[in-house]
């Protein structure tokens, strides 16, 4: 095989998925807008009492996040399975399961990170106290990117499928539960001016276990898509 | 007499305790009829494509 | 031994032999849950908080217990079916999905059931209810993949690995579903939780558990036979039995 070493073939990875979607700048506006939407409906379903929000507002910020990142995935692995990239990743001398990181973390880059910097502005809509916002764009630092991985894997087991969809949603949604548990307790203690420590290093925790295992499931998983 | 209607009566929690335990008995049955059905379904589909075979 | 277990994995002697566990399996689990039933219902004292309502837990919390322990079959036979490429493993892991998706479905509700009288409504976020929901959707996402995919042999494996995920997070959904729970109220709600239970209570829990286990025994292997004659309908086998009637 070619002398590409692994960290330099996904690095190149890296920058192929995030050129393609630069190329297609269009559609990653449309999760976002997705989120800030989910969010703003709230407050019109709820009315518009300010405490209730504040009570309310880190779970909203979360849930709203979570089907935002939802939304998101499919675009994952899509257009590389159709035009057979896919395949030729799983024939490459490297580690699927690494070069399955590269892509993740492309997909983070592009669809993780936008969401946590309009994430401030949703916290302002729905009347989180200043002193809150720190910790929920800390909260969605370590936890967007949790959802990417263990969505890898949704993605990965129903790449194939030709309506995948909903199914994903099926897959992924209860597996996001702790995540969902532990952001938005963070947020809401820090709503509280209470400690948030343990439910940070938690969340690292999770981030650590699902940068370490969500690979190699969703790896295994294309290996089962694609045969 | 008295016993048996005590017995049903279940303290006052008849519906719940009642609900509960025949609720259970229909999903355990329900998951053994239905294996057999499909069992029995299966082998009128194989037996009819094996006489369809036959006469061709 | 690697002869016998390979004998054993040929579907024609699996077929034999299961079907020869399934009457003994089905009928100790008949016999046991009537007596566990029995028991529960006739023989156990009311409890002196609860009343009668308490006799709910001999269908709940062996439920509760089994659909944690058909989850866990799901994924060690998914993932030898995965690792050895063993085609019976793969059965009996999709073969678990429903029938832990109907204790599951039946912890629930008789969850629902007893938390009524107890806390005066069906639904209380209590840590092990919404444990057994979200439990409930794992299941669901398990069956709902392995229907969606065309091919029988990849849809078992890709079940099988997301029965794997799961297990690997239905520890941390646990806990953090505890976590929870303690924080936002208070600990009023520990009913479920008996810390100590009286031997005449414990023993029809016990032989009611051990019912469902035998039950599952019994099933898992009916289905798992006809799953076995769909995927080999074309082989030899099959169609001698189909012959002989």
């Amino acid at each position: 095989m070619s002398g590409l070493s692994t960290p330099r073939a996904m690095a190149l990875l890296l920058r192929r998925d995030l050129l393609l979607a630069y190329r297609r700048r269009a559609e990653l506006v449309n999760p976002l807008l997705f989120f800030v939407l989910i969010a703003s409906l709230f407050p019109l379903g709820l009315g518009a009492d300010s405490r209730l929000l504040q009570a309310a507002g880190p779970g909203i910020v979360w849930v709203s996040a979570l089907l935002a990142a939802l939304l998101s995935l499919d675009g994952m692995f899509r257009s590389d399975f159709e035009d057979g990239t896919l395949e030729q990743l799983m024939l490459s001398a490297h580690p699927v399961s690494l070069l399955v990181l590269a892509k993740v973390f492309a997909h983070w880059l592009v669809t993780g990170v936008p969401l946590i910097l309009v994430s401030p502005l949703i916290g302002l809509l729905l009347s989180i106290p200043g002193e809150a916002m720190g910790v929920l764009v800390v909260t969605l630092l370590l936890g967007t990117p949790v959802l990417s991985l263990i969505g890898a894997v949704g993605v990965a087991l129903t790449v194939g499928l030709r309506r995948g969809g909903i199914i994903l949603s099926l897959l992924v949604l209860p597996l996001y539960v702790p995540v969902l548990i532990f952001a938005s307790s963070a947020v809401d203690a820090a709503a509280s001016a209470l400690p948030v420590g343990p439910q940070l290093y938690i969340l690292g925790a999770m981030l650590v276990a699902a940068v370490s295992l969500a690979p190699v499931a969703a790896a295994a998983s294309l290996r089962v898509s694609l045969s | 007499m008295n016993e048996l209607r005590d017995f049903f009566h279940m303290g006052g929690y008849a519906v719940y305790v009642w609900t509960s335990y025949g609720l259970a008995a229909a999903v355990l049955l329900a998951n053994v009829i239905h294996p057999l059905l499909q069992r029995r379904r299966l082998f009128a589909l194989l037996a009819r494509r094996r006489r369809r075979a036959a006469r061709n | 031994m690697m002869r016998f277990l390979h004998k054993l994995a040929s579907p024609k002697t699996f077929y034999a032999l299961s079907g020869r566990i399934i009457p003994w399996a089905g009928v100790s689990a008949l016999l046991l849950i009537l007596v566990g039933a029995y028991w529960g219902l006739v023989e156990a004292p009311a409890d002196y908080q609860q009343g009668d309502s308490f006799r709910i837990i001999y269908v709940h919390v062996p439920a509760a217990w089994m659909s944690l322990f058909v989850y866990v079959v799901m994924a060690g036979a998914g993932a030898i079916g995965l690792i050895w490429r063993i085609k019976l493993a793969e059965i009996i892991a999709i073969s678990s999905a429903p029938i832990g998706a109907s204790f599951t479905f039946l912890a629930l509700v008789t969850g629902s059931l007893w938390g009524k009288p107890m806390w005066g409504t069906w639904w209380v976020w209590d840590a092990r209810l919404t444990s057994e929901l979200i439990l409930l959707f794992l299941y669901l996402g398990v069956m709902a993949l392995y229907g969606a995919v065309e091919d029988k042999r990849t849809a078992s494996r890709a079940a099988a690995i997301l029965a794997i995920v799961g297990v690997v997070n239905i520890p941390i959904i646990h806990y953090s579903v505890e976590w929870w729970n303690t924080l936002h109220q208070g600990p009023t709600v520990t009913k479920l939780d008996k810390p100590s239970i009286a031997p005449e209570m414990l023993w029809p829990l016990l032989i009611m558990a051990l019912g469902f286990k035998l039950y599952y025994v019994a099933t898992v292997l009916m289905r798992a036979r006809v799953e076995l004659l769909e995927r080999e309908r074309n082989s030899r086998w099959v169609q001698e039995m189909v012959e002989a009637g």
